[in-house]
């Protein structure tokens, strides 16, 4: 339980740091904080496998392609040496505040969906839908690579397929972007 | 009692590791700068005491000694964090690979691994993947474009390369049926030789791609020095270059000592079931005939494009890894 809290605090942090930070690098920095204490609370679930995959997927391959996107485009730059092109960054800086105030009504609508998932899942917990345990680890073979892939492979097999073909439409759709340039 | 066996052994373990991974990271130094030598028909270092043995001790000197620079107009936090980043996971790959068998020491079962978990193998690949950061950021950091570039490259590099090298571990796995690295290296039910001789098909392969994960020569695109000055570490100095120094070294004896593990039988030798400890030598010999394939390779072969590398990776190593998977599923199956 105190390992638990321990790293509920780190993964809340770390979480506020995404939203609060000013440069997009720190931002993706502190989600790969959360993805690790997410790794770490897998693992006290005994779910070794999926720690090891949540590392592998959003630590090591989606997180470095976010910094890899904000170093290549921008947005993520440091203070640039001369006065010359720190000044024509303030006024980049200046428009972006300005647009970012135009553009008022998705922060509207991101408020009104935040507000709405926290009455979902606190409806969720006080009714008590959320917190139903249908097994304990050990009945599933300790969250080892066998039973996952058993029940991944078995019970929900369509699922499983239709989300490869998903990401197969995505990867296709990407590729489609790409070429219209 | 519970204490000892849950954590003061293991902690006794890892120290006695980092110990014997720092001293062996000066002395490949060494072992690199006299080889290189006799590639390129010179004698190589041999100053400082017989051999030139001392002079890894001097290296780490100079770089204790010297100063500590920040350059300004770099990001601090990230700047010092960065090379702390890339070395934590280099030292962290150990923590599976089992060295040896279990030994017999002061009346207690020892096994010669600090960490037998299930999920070895998905633990290497998932810590190896977190060593990128240390050089993306290190590099970003910097604040300097060529750092920049090479921090680019680095990501781009490592990205490709993770996946043919992924699809042979696949392969590779399905024969031995476990992802534990102490059942691979001593299987429950013996492997089949013409199994045995299948794999080791695989390790040009996965060899090359483990030199492009290692950014070694010739692959070293993230401190190419004509290219790119130094590529990442261009800004650093002092101690936080050595740190980076460390880990590519830290990266071939991690690399190395996986690929010995899961294709030439890791601490298995003659006469080792008799004499456990013989299992230690076994493993040391075999990693280091690895790590001088890295040397060689690097000693003679030029360096491609950089372009020529990625394209390499996707159009050549990607279908062949994945025919080779295809094979080695449906041979499983069959035989």
């Amino acid at each position: 339980m105190f390992l638990f809290i321990v790293f509920a605090l780190i993964a809340i942090v770390a979480g506020l740091g995404v939203i609060l930070s000013r440069k997009p690098v720190y931002s993706a920095l502190f989600l790969l904080l959360n993805f690790a204490t997410l790794a770490a609370m897998y693992i006290m679930l005994q779910a070794q496998f999926l720690a090891a995959v949540q590392i592998i997927v959003y630590a090591g391959a989606i997180v470095v392609l976010f910094l890899f996107v904000v170093m290549l485009i921008g947005g993520g730059e440091l203070n640039a040496v001369d006065r010359e092109t720190s000044r024509q960054g303030d006024k980049a800086n200046i428009a972006s505040q300005r647009s970012s105030i135009q553009l008022g009504w998705p922060r509207l609508t991101a408020l009104v969906l935040a507000v709405l998932l926290l009455a979902g899942v606190g409806y969720g917990v006080i009714t008590g839908q959320l917190h139903q345990p249908t097994g304990t680890a050990a009945a599933f073979g300790q969250g080892s690579v066998e039973a996952v892939a058993a029940t991944l492979y078995t019970d929900y097999l369509l699922p499983f397929e239709m989300t490869s073909v998903l990401l197969l439409v995505g990867m296709v759709g990407a590729v489609v972007l790409a070429r219209n340039e | 009692m519970d204490w000892i066996n849950l954590i003061l052994i293991p902690a006794i373990k890892s120290v006695v590791l980092v110990v014997v991974l720092l001293t062996g990271f000066a002395y490949l130094t060494w072992f690199e700068r006299k080889l290189i030598g006799r590639f390129q028909q010179r004698i190589g270092p041999n100053r400082a005491w017989k051999f030139g043995l001392g002079h890894p001790i001097a290296d780490a000197l100079k770089m204790i000694f010297k100063e500590e620079i920040v350059p300004s107009y770099t990001d601090k936090v990230l700047f010092v964090l960065g090379p702390a980043l890339a070395i934590a996971p280099a030292l962290l790959i150990f923590a599976v690979i089992p060295v040896g068998p279990t030994l017999n020491l002061f009346g207690k079962e020892i096994p010669l691994v600090v960490a037998d978990v299930n999920i070895g193998v998905l633990w290497v690949l998932a810590v190896a993947g977190l060593g990128t950061y240390g050089i993306v950021l290190g590099g970003w950091a910097s604040n300097n474009k060529y750092s920049l570039l090479g921090a680019l490259r680095t990501s781009s590099q490592m990205l490709s390369y993770e996946l043919p090298m992924g699809i042979l571990l696949i392969a590779v796995l399905l024969v031995y049926g476990t992802l534990n690295l102490n059942q691979i290296v001593t299987p429950l039910t013996p492997i089949p030789w013409y199994l045995r001789v299948w794999i080791l098909l695989a390790f040009p392969f996965y060899f090359i791609t483990m030199l492009a994960e290692t950014g070694r020569k010739p692959f070293d695109f993230p401190e190419t020095e004509n290219e790119l000055v130094a590529g990442f570490q261009t800004e650093y100095g002092s101690i936080k270059f050595a740190l980076y120094y460390m880990t590519e070294y830290l990266h071939i004896l991690g690399a190395s000592g996986l690929a010995v593990t899961l294709f030439f039988g890791g601490w298995r030798g003659p006469f080792v079931d008799q004499f456990p400890i013989l299992g230690l030598f076994y493993f040391a010999a075999k990693v280091l005939a690895m790590v001088f394939l890295f040397i060689w390779a690097s000693a003679s072969v030029p360096r491609p494009r950089y372009d020529q590398l990625l394209r390499f990776c996707w159009t050549f190593l990607f279908p062949i890894s994945l025919v080779y998977m295809a094979v080695t599923a449906v041979l499983v199956v069959v035989m």
